[in-house]
């Protein structure tokens, strides 16, 4: 069934490479941070290294090249690489707290910088969880309810704005749901549980919506890929959406502990 | 250990392990159903576009239900205010109901898939709907059973009760 012509995305055998050294440089970067933050008197919290690694990993895996061309010509490639970038990688990203990190590391004119960015309006209504979840879902939906996927297949430049985009955008997500940074305010634990709960729903009617009516329209796969592709993004997305319920539970948990005895939550 | 407070939550308990119940309930209906005997389908042709709507609906409660329902018991547990008798009235409750409401809405009115696709999927229904009946029946008893000793110990600063 597979009539679509087989291309490089990049010329040459090096330009593959980039996204995972990119990768590699800013996990450096962060491991550079830790060991500068603990060499300090700061206290830093082990798992949050590990869980950043554990992103930064699944994100490796995700731009593979043998991983980049499986994707390009097969939906289901395709499928495994959006739940990685977009939703596995940024769960874990988040609970790796770089920017806690960065405030930690940086000389206090910096982070003096990035403090006044968290708290600026400006930041609170660009990570507030409804403003995060239409562009979070709003560009799964324009994506395969629209020619843009036919299109991004066409040009490489589309493809790897694509994958920025649900980088940033599940990453954005996610921190507005669970994020562990110091901020002046954050929406209520209601209104994140309400938007949650709409994302999941609006995520599986999607899925499904795709499986019945064999969206992506006119593309190159065949039906029965298109259905397993969904039922992948079906089953798979529910395991991460179900990761991100319980980080979100255990810090209400941690919250009520802190309302009940007078404490004042500790930032881990 | 902490100053806490002692007093038992009946409502709450039972509120808890309902939500436990709907989402044990799902989970074992999408094992069992869906991936193990491969009775119902993902999705079938008779299905309107709203009941793939309700259908995204209702999973992600499912979802969050459960989740939700244990980080509630855990923090009843915490405060000393779990009723176990009642939590496991709710848990039965919660079971039924999802069974029931899955047996007659998602079924039948909704149309989201059948139990079995034979010609007569009467007995199937039949015997979906009667199981579902007979746990919100357990759930019932239990909640009986569970009123009646808060009677005899008196309401109020229970702790735990229960074994």
């Amino acid at each position: 069934m597979q009539h679509h012509s087989h291309h490089e995305l990049h010329g040459g055998s090096f330009g593959q490479w980039i996204p995972l050294l990119v990768l590699i440089v800013v996990t450096g970067v962060y491991l550079c941070g830790t060991a500068s933050v603990k060499s300090g008197k700061a206290r830093w919290n082990n798992w949050s290294t590990i869980s950043f690694l554990t992103g930064m990993g699944l994100l490796g895996i995700a731009v593979l090249p043998t991983l980049m061309q499986w994707a390009h010509q097969d939906l289901r490639g395709h499928m495994v690489q959006h739940l990685l970038i977009g939703m596995f990688a940024p769960l874990f990203l988040v609970l790796g707290a770089p920017i806690t990190l960065a405030l930690k590391a940086l000389p206090v004119k910096a982070a003096r910088w990035i403090t006044s960015i968290l708290r600026s309006e400006f930041f609170y209504s660009i990570s507030h969880p409804i403003t995060a979840f239409v562009l979070n879902i709003g560009g799964m939906y324009l994506l395969y309810l629209t020619p843009l996927y036919i299109e991004s297949l066409g040009k490489p430049y589309l493809h790897y704005l694509m994958h920025v985009h649900f980088l940033l955008a599940g990453y954005l997500f996610t921190w507005s749901m669970i994020g562990p940074d110091p901020v002046p305010k954050h929406p209520s634990f209601l209104l994140r549980v309400s938007v949650l709960f709409i994302s999941i729903a609006a995520h599986a009617f999607l899925s499904k919506f795709m499986y019945a009516y064999i969206y992506p329209l006119n593309s190159p796969h065949s039906a029965e890929q298109i259905r397993e592709a969904t039922k992948l993004m079906y089953y798979w997305g529910d395991l991460s959406e179900l990761l991100l319920i319980i980080a979100l539970f255990t810090i209400w948990y941690r919250q009520r502990k802190c309302s009940r005895y007078n404490l004042t939550p500790t930032v881990s | 250990m902490h100053q806490d407070t002692e007093k038992a939550n009946p409502k709450q308990s039972m509120y808890a392990a309902a939500l436990i119940g709907v989402g044990v309930m799902a989970a074992v209906d999408e094992i069992i159903f869906h991936q193990v005997l491969a009775w119902h389908h993902f999705y079938d042709r008779s299905t309107p576009k709203i009941g793939l709507l309700t259908d995204g609906i209702l999973h992600s409660a499912e979802l969050i239900a459960i989740v939700a329902g244990f980080f509630m018991l855990l923090d009843l547990r915490r405060s000393h205010s779990i009723v176990k008798p009642r939590a496991w009235a709710g848990f039965f409750l919660g079971l039924g109901g999802f069974q029931l409401f899955d047996g007659l809405i998602d079924h039948k009115v909704l149309r989201l898939h059948q139990i079995r696709y034979v010609d007569n999927t009467l007995p199937y229904d039949i015997a979906w709907n009667l199981a579902a009946l007979i746990l919100l029946f357990l759930g019932l008893l239990l909640l009986n059973r569970a009123k009646n000793l808060e009677r005899k110990e008196g309401t109020g600063h229970l702790g735990t009760s229960g074994r």
